[in-house]
């Protein structure tokens, strides 16, 4: 990546970052801006294919998956910056690469090339790329200490399937803790968020969630900082401990440590408002 | 003392043996070769299990899942809570010392219990699925308002949930409108799949 033009990039955004976790998006197009990364987003991009579709049927879900693929120009990387939507882009991929028929089937239905060679990585993956040192130039607001734990989930670096990809655990802190946020250790980081049972059975989820939230008082964290969307609505709506302390997106921490001013219009979407512990801190007014 | 003992000792329900003679092994077979992962190299350690975050709502550990398959115990295996509570997030895979992708055999399982149109172990999983995939259908993107507003239609648990909804909804986290896919004509196609034509 050189220094000084924009470098262009495919964006998948995904039916949670498009709606539920609007927030999440436009902090992230903010941060991308400031740093002079252009996302384009995927013209008339479908679900990935989700949990459902995997679960049904698994033609569709390679299909859907598929469909997505064809749609971005070659040349660019697509970026994700949900885990799951990153999952199911990738392993739809992986199939085509060992199927050539359906390749050149699904690809004939289309009219459109499906590249097998596109790189297909999570945002936090263009960061690392991008450089510790440029991003701390940018910086304008420096994160004062502010104590997060950092939350990946399930599903960012785990399925086996994925393994022979890269592995971007703790970069997450290494981000942060480069704008002067500081990580904490000793939370359930990992540990899944309930994922779609918290539609279907609350009951099962909320104990998890609580274990979780639980987890980052106990070491004394500010908040709680996701690389999942899913994760973050899920860790802010099934939670019923009696402390409480905000689940922050990645997206919207790095764009106010970069310098972004429009923060209230996410932090008003949040059901545990972060703002309080935020102006504790001196981050935003 | 010796009362209470004679009280634990009685069985809740009749143990089925299993005979030993009679074990189908096909079954086993079939789900390795759908899901990519030897099962047979599990010998019990209880990793899985140990990791499990929803292993409080498992009617089987992970781990007797996989020794059903051994034994070929179809009904039971294809028919339990677990393959459905599962949702995939790999703890079981990652801590197994064996390598087993737990979460594909569960991957598979659920595949093919609604194949065999078993009765499904937890219901109302499915029909959130299926509503799911109604959604993605009509607008190629999840719109989860819809969605949950017919899954409760579905499921009749219509009080559950209101006041998270309602605070979701104040705070404009749930769309009222979809956002939606204009090429319909390529994600109706996409939906001429098993799924549609098993409806």
């Amino acid at each position: 990546m050189s220094a000084d033009r924009t470098l262009d990039l495919s964006y998948f955004p995904g039916c949670s970052m498009a709606t539920t976790a609007a927030e999440a998006n436009i902090s992230l197009m903010k941060s991308a801006q400031l740093l002079g990364l252009n996302l384009i987003e995927l013209e008339d991009w479908n679900c990935c294919g989700s949990s459902s579709t995997q679960t049904l049927c698994k033609n569709l879900s390679l299909g859907m998956a598929a469909r997505n693929l064809s749609l971005a120009p070659a040349g660019r990387p697509l970026v994700a910056m949900c885990p799951r939507c990153l999952l199911y882009l990738r392993h739809g991929q992986m199939c085509l690469k060992k199927d050539p028929e359906t390749h050149r089937s699904l690809e004939e239905r289309w009219g459109r090339p499906i590249p097998l060679d596109l790189e297909i990585m999570h945002f936090m993956e263009v960061l690392v790329r991008y450089g510790l040192d440029r991003l701390q130039e940018k910086a304008k607001r420096s994160l004062n200490g502010l104590r997060f734990v950092p939350y990946y989930g399930c599903t960012g670096f785990r399925p086996p399937d994925l393994k022979p990809e890269k592995c971007y655990q703790g970069e997450m802190e290494n981000i942060l803790a480069s704008l002067g946020g500081k990580a904490i250790s000793g939370a359930y980081s990992n540990r899944c968020c309930g994922s779609f049972l918290s539609a279907t059975d609350s009951e099962i989820v909320t104990p998890l969630v609580n274990e979780i939230i639980d987890s980052a008082v106990a070491v004394e964290a500010h908040c709680l900082v996701t690389a999942c969307a899913m994760c973050q609505l899920n860790l802010e709506i099934r939670g019923t401990s009696k402390v409480k302390i905000p689940v922050l997106h990645f997206s919207e921490i790095l764009a106010l440590a970069l310098g972004a001013e429009d923060y209230e219009g996410w932090f008003i979407r949040h059901l545990v408002d972060p703002r309080p512990v935020l102006q504790s801190l001196a981050l935003v007014a | 003392m010796l009362s209470r003992t004679e009280k634990l000792a009685e069985p809740a329900a009749p143990y089925k043996g299993i005979e030993a003679g009679r074990l189908n092994r096909s079954l086993a077979a079939e789900v390795m070769a759908q899901s990519g992962t030897d099962i047979n190299r599990c010998y019990q350690c209880g990793s899985c299990a140990n990791g499990c975050p929803f292993i409080k709502a498992l009617d089987y550990p992970p781990n007797a899942v996989l020794r059903l398959l051994q034994f070929g115990m179809r009904e039971e295996v294809l028919g339990c809570k677990t393959i459905w509570v599962c949702v995939g997030c790999h703890t079981c895979s990652s801590q197994c010392p064996m390598r087993i992708d737990l979460a594909a055999v569960m991957d598979t399982l659920r595949l093919m219990a609604v194949e065999e149109g078993v009765a499904i172990g937890k219901p109302n999983i499915l029909d959130f699925h299926e509503e799911v995939l109604r959604s993605l259908e009509r607008y190629g993107r999840a719109h989860k308002l819809g969605i949950m507003w017919r899954y409760k239609v579905q499921t009749r648990r219509w009080f559950s949930d209101m006041d998270v909804g309602l605070k979701m909804l104040a705070r404009r986290k749930l769309d009222l409108r979809p956002s939606r896919v204009q090429a319909v004509g390529e994600i109706a196609d996409l939906f001429k799949c098993y799924w549609r034509e098993s409806k």
